[in-house]
């Protein structure tokens, strides 16, 4: 286990560098879920304020 | 109207294009992840040490992978955005900036990862060759296109205008892909090839192969998860986004 980790002494390199990789990674995958809730609650706001500005000019 | 234009035009109107997505996308996500597994599993273990670069070659598992979907992606959304110009189609706008921030991510990586790479092969994190220096232009590329597309507040014509930044940025396309053919550089020429023999061993081409799909297949997932999100924006003021706001809603409160 400890030689798979050592990576013949490029361990350092070798998992750095996969570890960039399923970060970036998984920040994208994570990002369009932020957003859609964003988006959501950005479009319900809208919704709510055109209801109010409708009822006041009833 | 015939059947496949009847087709075309109910696939790509907002509502059945953001439930058509939301049915694959799980697939492509969950898929690209077991492939991508497997590979690394593959790469990472299975694969014997290089005679040359001992293990550090095993960086090439996710560095190569990641340079190819940088310029798919490009591809992809310069083509949609192609369409999107010409024939005025939303469906493609939506698509083509959906593509942009994927491909800004592996871009990155594939810049980070070579950089880690360079390190112990060459002995320095970055040169100013020709392969390095267009993938660097790549990831201004996409980051000039987000901004163009996030700077504009009308959504059509943002994309429009970002649209056609991407398009303008596609001559940089073949001076990445060739750039280790026409200039003598200190990064390596191609490993796999389409015409002729691969110059890798069957044990290290498999998991290579097999995390190319796995990119692939995640970027579409992600495409889609994006792609429904910018139909939502475009269609804002419709009943069916309506409909999906309120229920976003109570979901939340549950």
């Amino acid at each position: 286990m400890n030689d798979f980790l050592a990576m013949g002494g490029y361990g350092a390199y070798v998992w750095s560098a996969y570890a960039v990789f399923f970060v970036v990674l998984a920040l994208e995958a994570l990002a369009p879920r932020t957003t859609r809730r964003r988006v959501l609650a950005d479009l319900r706001g809208r919704l709510k304020r055109r209801d109010a500005r409708n009822e006041a000019s009833a | 109207m015939n059947a496949l234009t009847l087709w075309f035009h109910k696939t790509g109107s907002p509502p059945t294009a953001y439930r058509l997505a939301g049915r694959i996308m799980p697939w492509c996500y969950g898929l690209g992840l077991v492939l991508g597994l497997v590979a690394l599993y593959g790469g990472l273990v299975l694969a014997p040490r290089d005679y040359q670069q001992g293990d550090a070659y095993r960086i090439i598992f996710i560095h190569v992978p990641c340079a190819w979907m940088s310029l798919f992606a490009y591809f992809f959304m310069a083509a949609n955005a192609f369409i999107a110009l010409v024939w005025r189609i939303k469906l493609s706008e939506v698509l083509a900036m959906a593509a942009a921030p994927i491909g800004a991510a592996f871009t990155f990586i594939t810049l980070v990862t070579g950089s880690i790479w360079g390190k112990p092969m060459w002995g320095t994190w970055w040169t100013w060759d020709a392969r390095l220096t267009s993938e660097l232009v790549l990831l201004f590329l996409y980051l000039g296109v987000i901004g163009l597309h996030a700077a504009i507040e009308d959504r059509r014509q943002a994309a429009r205008a970002a649209g056609f930044l991407a398009l303008i940025g596609i001559v940089n396309i073949p001076i990445v892909h060739f750039s280790v053919n026409w200039w003598n550089t200190l990064h390596q020429g191609s490993t796999v090839r389409l015409m002729g023999p691969s110059k890798i061993d069957a044990s290290m081409i498999w998991p290579l192969l097999l995390m190319a799909l796995a990119t692939h297949v995640w970027f579409f997932g992600s495409v889609l998860a994006r792609t429904r999100i910018g139909l939502l924006e475009l269609d804002g003021g419709k009943d069916w986004v309506r409909a999906i706001a309120l229920d976003d809603d109570k979901e939340a409160h549950a």
